[in-house]
């Protein structure tokens, strides 16, 4: 009932009251170590960031040709604080993400980098792909024929 | 003949690149001995770390002025300047990115943010994009702390100026600092390897 109610209200909510959660390390770190059946593809991006910006249409095309596959894109936006309003939000809105989208907001980066990932240097944009124990990690940009080579290693 | 001696050369490349999802090459590690380089300065003068006869050592800062987490930290970047050139470790700033692809990082642009900002260091563009690499600088801001030795510039601390990002004054941990500071008094650095989120150089 909870739920419905949610959902109800989420629908009444005019379109540009996006609501972006946000999470500290802590918080975000169940969402990209889950333990079900699908392909998760969790990609860390910005506005501000243009090769971030350039692939993300790459992962909005897997999320919505490989749902029946069971893959699940998360966007992961390390946009500041101050640019939830001024700049993730209508993002999000004029560009149609359907992909979920989260705020990572932890500032102790020397400790979820790592945490994340050894290899990372910290540099966006950075992508994992992880089905249960399998996990690949990329420090890179994509184009869409490489990030659907690397997806296609954990449909099986 | 000549294609069976390259076979194995040919599997090896392959092989390292099948797993190479890293895009740059590791660079230097803490304890190497880093390049030097004579890079255009802001001034249009060139610039290498042998003409600071009197410093001990180098902040080098692989910065730009494009960067959102780059920009958060140009004041930083002065103050440590002000600190810690009078020291013996002046801040030296190079600007990685191919300013054809950031036409915002331009020479151009470089002076102009210095002169708004007042950046008393100097501010060099890495035109050829063949410094960085060696470095293994992968993003910006990214530092490296070199001190002085017979056997050239050894590479003491690399990763980020501070804990916090966001907000100077909210900083608990200043790493550059701390780690300058044992230098200067001849101590083992406590943090000799930090990360940071940062803008990917652009190529």
């Amino acid at each position: 009932m909870k739920q419905l109610l949610a959902v109800l209200l989420f629908m009444l909510l005019p379109q540009q009251s996006y609501k972006v959660e946000v999470y500290d390390y802590d918080g975000l770190e169940p969402l990209i170590n889950q333990k079900d059946e699908k392909v998760h593809v969790v990609n860390f991006w910005a506005t501000w960031c243009g090769p971030c910006v350039k692939e993300l249409p790459y992962f909005e095309k897997i999320n919505d040709e490989y749902k029946d596959e069971n893959v699940e894109v998360l966007l992961v936006s390390l946009d500041f604080p101050s640019k939830y309003d001024s700049a993730l939000k209508p993002f999000i809105k004029k560009n149609n993400i359907k992909s979920k989208v989260v705020a990572l907001n932890d500032t102790n980066q020397n400790r979820w980098i790592s945490a994340i990932d050894e290899n990372w240097s910290g540099a966006l944009p950075a992508t994992i792909i992880y089905k249960g124990d399998k996990r690949m990690f990329y420090e890179k940009s994509f184009t869409q024929e490489e990030l659907e080579t690397e997806l296609k290693q954990f449909l099986k | 003949m000549k294609i069976f001696k390259l076979l194995p050369v040919m599997v090896l490349v392959f092989t390292l690149s099948a797993f190479s999802i890293v895009d740059e090459d590791k660079g230097y590690s803490v304890g190497d001995v880093a390049t030097d380089f004579s890079l255009e300065n802001i001034d249009g003068k060139m610039v290498s770390l042998s003409d600071f006869k009197k410093a001990k050592g180098f902040i080098i800062t692989f910065t730009c002025n494009t960067c959102p987490y780059a920009v958060a930290y140009e004041d930083r970047i002065e103050a440590l300047n002000k600190k810690y050139a009078v020291k013996g470790y002046p801040v030296i700033a190079i600007m990685p990115n191919n300013t054809e692809i950031k036409p915002g990082d331009s020479m151009e642009n470089m002076q102009k943010r210095a002169k708004e900002k007042g950046f008393t260091f100097p501010y060099l563009m890495d035109k050829n994009q063949e410094i960085y690499p060696q470095y293994g600088a992968t993003k910006t801001p990214h530092i490296y702390i070199l001190q002085k030795s017979k056997n050239g510039n050894v590479v003491k601390y690399i990763g980020a100026i501070d804990d916090n990002y966001q907000d100077a004054e909210a900083v608990k941990e200043k790493y550059v600092e701390n780690a300058v500071d044992a230098l200067l008094k001849g101590e083992a650095i406590k943090v000799s390897e930090t990360k940071a989120i940062g803008c990917s150089i652009k190529v």
